[in-house]
């Protein structure tokens, strides 16, 4: 294996040899868990809107298409697309088996919801689909290879975000009541606290150097101002809409922040995935905390600690 | 109660790689593709300067992580410690890869050869078609365990038994064999050496053990 662009090299216990970037899950991994989170937000705000009396068939079917799509972009990644009722078999431990029970349920619950436009059907869908969020971020909670995924804290940045984007994605479908946007506003506003806590835990895990170059590169940055842009556009909406002043124009340029806000938050959202899921995944450092003493004894060796060591190359 | 384990000199190894060619030719693993590997490093700054090799691979886990998230069941692991995965259950989610926390797992998604399109007379004698999108990694050389201790034979003491890098190993920096067998090799080494296993702080309760001095812990 040539590790000749492995990064995130550390000598604070004697010997590291660098991280690098995983290779095997690319932009289809990525679609899951864009598709999985946006398609749940989606639903709980069909969820919502159904309780106030608003039509929300095309949110709650948008948002199960959305989850559907994402589970097919995981079934073209994977190595042998034909055995995917496989992912069925280990409920007592895989977070992935249980994702894909709690999507089988879900996705006829949903279908049913819609037809019969039956908003206690829609609640129990909103329910199952925050499930199969939660079911997600413990994924990658899960992947203990991968430091940018193994944080606690990622839990809370998936759910948040999915919800965040689902929201926002709901203010274009045509959801932009006052609760509408204060959902998003409060979504998005989540997703900010959460994308904070997440990197302040990256900041004291040792090995993380690599994704935090990764999430403090130009793009990343801009994509963050964008974000804010968007959540900022939207809250402007809500103003608005609190204020109570109406009138044709008045309407029209509070549909526009609202709409442009939305769309400007959830593509950010998605990129900072896509991001998370490909580009700022490394594994950890392997550390080999101590060197073989062969021969004459170095004074290091009396206590056991070893020169610091550099990795030339590994075959 | 058995538990194989790996046991690696430091201090004997000298990074000449046979173990990772036995362990391809007697495997039949792609390009690209090595269950067992040797880590080249270099300590110190110059003029100061040695090499180390650490040969590395599956550690066998007592605790693995990458059996608690595989959907399909294929990864397992048997009564006496190894882990093995099943490659007509494996969906080649790569899950398991990312829950490794010792990069010892690979997949493949399209069959490739040394040479150009074709495999060559000795590859084609050799591939398995079934790692074919599918995870795969080090099992120890579980067949020929199996099949040695059918005979009565000792893993790690007669080589027929005994994993293919562990019998290739020039400078005998490989051992293998039982670790709960007190009067065995592998835990006499042990206790008369001083060890470290890898990434102890994961939990994983590796099965892969590292010998660095003499004398005990």
């Amino acid at each position: 294996m040539n590790t000749s662009n492995a990064t995130g090299r550390q000598q604070n216990s004697g010997v590291a040899l660098a991280s690098r970037r995983q290779r095997y899950w690319d932009l289809r991994a990525a679609g899951n868990f864009i598709g999985g989170g946006s398609g749940t937000g989606l639903i709980v705000a069909a969820a919502v809107a159904a309780t106030s009396g608003t039509p929300f068939r095309v949110p709650l079917l948008l948002g199960l298409a959305l989850i559907a799509a994402g589970l097919t972009l995981v079934w073209l990644e994977i190595g042998k697309p034909w055995r995917a009722l496989h992912v069925f078999f280990q409920p007592r431990t895989s977070w992935m088996t249980r994702e894909g029970i709690v999507a089988s349920v879900m996705i006829p619950f949903g279908v049913v919801a819609a037809a019969a436009a039956n908003p206690a059907l829609t609640w129990l869908t909103a329910v199952l689909a925050v499930g199969f969020l939660y079911c997600q971020a413990r994924i990658l909670r899960a992947a203990r290879a991968i430091v940018a995924w193994r944080q606690k804290e990622i839990v809370g940045l998936i759910l948040a975000a999915g919800l965040a984007e689902g929201f926002a994605l709901a203010l274009i479908v045509g959801l932009r009541g006052g609760i509408g946007l204060g959902l998003a506003v409060a979504a998005g506003l989540a997703r900010e606290f959460a994308w904070h806590r997440y990197c302040a835990a990256l900041r004291r895990e040792p090995g993380a150097a690599a994704s935090l170059a990764v999430f403090g590169a130009p793009v990343p940055r801009r994509l963050a101002f964008v974000q804010r842009v968007g959540l900022a556009l939207i809250a402007a909406a809500l103003i608005v809409s609190l204020a109570g002043v109406s009138g044709t124009a008045i309407d029209a340029a509070s549909a526009v922040l609202a709409i442009g806000g939305g769309a400007l938050l959830a593509l950010t959202s998605w990129g900072m995935k896509a991001l998370l899921i490909t580009r700022a995944a490394f594994t950890g450092a392997l550390i080999v905390p101590v060197t073989p003493i062969r021969g004459a004894r170095p004074e290091s060796a009396a206590d056991g600690k070893a020169p610091a060591l550099v990795q030339r190359h590994a075959r | 109660m058995t538990r194989y384990v790996m046991v690696a000199d430091l201090r004997r190894c000298v990074g000449c790689q046979t173990c990772t060619a036995a362990c391809k030719e007697g495997n039949g693993t792609p390009p690209g593709v090595q269950w067992r590997r040797v880590l080249d490093l270099e300590v110190g700054t110059y003029p100061d300067v040695s090499r180390v090799f650490v040969p590395i691979g599956c550690q066998h886990c007592a605790n693995p992580p990458c059996m608690e998230v595989c959907p399909s069941t294929a990864t397992r692991q048997r009564p006496d410690g190894i882990i093995t995965i099943d490659e007509d259950l494996c969906i080649g989610c790569s899950y398991c890869i990312m829950a490794c926390p010792y990069d010892a797992r690979s997949l493949v998604e399209e069959p490739h050869y040394a040479f150009g399109d074709t495999p060559t007379e000795a590859e084609a004698a050799r591939r398995r078609k079934n790692l074919v999108g599918v995870a795969s990694k080090c099992n120890f050389c579980v067949g020929r365990i199996d099949a040695g201790t059918a005979r009565g034979l000792v893993p790690g003491q007669d080589p027929e038994a005994t994993p293919l890098c562990v019998n290739a190993c020039i400078s005998g920096a490989l051992s293998f064999g039982d670790i709960d067998d007190p009067d065995g090799p592998v835990a006499r080494l042990l206790a008369e050496n001083r060890w470290f296993r890898l990434k102890e702080r994961e939990g994983t309760d590796p099965g892969f053990y590292y010998i660095w001095d003499k004398g005990t812990l």
